[in-house]
């Protein structure tokens, strides 16, 4: 019943309500979602930037891996967590 | 951008835009001021229109359009065309009532992004006796399925008191059952009509903690399924609430007669010359009034707030509810352990030991019944 604990095969989209963009008055990336707002840091917005409802979560830490030269697991710790919890708040979806 | 006394001030994140003060209902915990404005004095179409043009280029993300109850404005469409037009995401807050499916449809198209619905219970006999108005929960229970149909996400805002605490987990599986994606299990704030009815609503200790451990219990059944948003009330708090993030820090709210305030109830404080959307630009008057200015901040706290090392992350708690418990506005909010007034609130808590009076429903003119006096 629950929404799926996510993996490295899934492809995430943002939910048809939610909308990330670029806020020209805080020169800052923002996401716009029912009653809620969320101000992502800027290594969240690199991954919130890859999410295009086309690649899929291992893709997603390929690309942050080899653009931060970074060892795959580190990147995928900090990935996960973060792409189920937006997950639970409704503001991604598969 | 800096204000008069140079401090840093960020743009506001949204603005609670309330188009009138009419409603069908009359619930007795109305967020209401006690005095209603009239119809004749609501701010038209052209000038929320410009509102919400000043409110984006000041930097307002969302807007939440209120009331009252939004959908009596004949305008609500091209309302909502006109925040969008000015890139704010818009948000309704109803009741539900008289919502049909033509006119969702036409909300939709305008550029409506989530319906916020209010659910008085889950049993519709006191659901509809809470709201003052027959047939209210079998209208909701239709709009809640108009709303999923036409693919707009959905909140149900269930507001809970000592009197339906006990219907907690019906109404969970309520909100579950009409497609909601978020619940707000939401405790009666003690402002304006809901202070007149404290004694009518308030839960005992007893009532909440059976309350928070059904909310955690259906948080884990429900991950990812339905969002529940819940907040301990002030009256059983041990620290207060940062009220709307903090003075003048993150929230506009524009009354149906187009005054500007920090928050809906700010109107309740006295001292306080707040301008209106006619007299100055949403700009000025967030970087410039000094109504504004007066709460910002710490500057303006006394002790214990002033040397709390909590102080800029509660911000000294609400202002309306220290000047509603102790007659002035710049006592730290007594919902604080710390503060010398929190003997009020457990007051307070004994009243819902006793039995609970009648409902003094929302109305204009009500004769209320006094308030329990300050004795010091």
């Amino acid at each position: 019943m629950n929404a799926p604990r996510i993996d490295g095969g899934a492809v995430l989209r943002f939910a048809p309500h939610a909308r990330f963009r670029f806020d020209a008055v805080r020169q800052a990336w923002v996401v716009l979602a029912p009653e809620r707002l969320l101000l992502p840091d800027e290594q969240a917005v690199e991954i919130l930037r890859l999410i295009d409802g086309a690649r899929d979560v291992d893709a997603i830490i390929d690309a942050l891996a080899g653009r931060f030269d970074a060892p795959r697991d580190v990147i995928a710790g900090d990935v996960l967590p973060m792409l189920q919890d937006l997950m639970d708040k409704k503001v991604l979806r598969q | 951008m800096t204000s008069p006394k140079g401090a840093n001030i960020e743009p506001p994140l949204a603005l609670l835009a309330e188009l009138t003060h009419r409603c069908p209902l009359r619930c007795p915990y109305c967020s209401n001021p006690l005095e209603l404005s009239r119809a004749s004095a609501e701010l038209d179409t052209g000038t929320w229109r410009r509102v919400f043009g000043e409110a984006a280029a000041l930097g307002v993300l969302q807007v939440h359009f209120s009331g009252g109850e939004p959908l009596v404005r004949r305008d609500l469409v091209e309302l909502v065309g006109h925040a969008t037009e000015a890139g704010l995401y818009v948000n309704l807050i109803t009741s539900g009532i008289r919502l049909h499916a033509d006119r969702l449809t036409r909300l939709v198209e305008a550029g409506l992004e989530h319906v916020q619905l209010s659910l008085q219970d889950s049993d519709p006999t006191f659901g509809d006796r809470v709201a003052g108005f027959a047939g209210a929960q079998q209208a909701k229970r239709e709009v809640a399925a108009l709303v999923c149909a036409s693919g707009l996400p959905l909140t149900v805002n269930a507001v809970v008191h000592r009197q339906n605490l006990g219907h907690l987990e019906d109404i969970i599986d309520l909100a579950v059952k009409l497609g909601a994606d978020r619940l707000e299990v939401a405790h009666v704030q003690y402002y304006g009509w809901a202070l007149a009815n404290r004694a009518a609503l308030l839960p005992s200790r007893e009532q909440l903690d059976q309350a928070t451990a059904t909310v955690d219990a259906a948080r884990a059944r429900l991950t990812g399924r339905l969002v529940i948003d819940y907040v301990v009330p002030d009256y059983y708090a041990h620290r207060p609430k940062a009220c709307m993030g903090g003075w003048g820090r993150r929230f506009l709210n524009v009354t149906p007669v187009g005054k500007v305030l920090p928050c809906h109830a700010a109107e309740t404080l006295p001292g306080l010359d707040f301008p209106t959307v006619a007299e100055a630009s949403l700009a000025q008057i967030w970087y410039r009034s000094p109504a504004f200015e007066h709460f910002r901040g710490t500057a303006w706290m006394a002790e214990p707030c002033r040397s709390c090392a909590r102080r800029e992350i509660d911000w000294g708690g609400c202002r309306c509810q220290a000047f509603a418990l102790t007659g002035d506005a710049a006592r730290t909010d007594p919902a604080c352990a710390l503060s010398l007034d929190h003997e009020l609130l457990i007051g307070a808590r004994r009243e819902a030991e006793e039995a609970a009076p009648e409902f003094v429903y929302r109305q204009h003119s009500a004769v209320l019944p006094r308030l329990p006096e300050r004795v010091s």
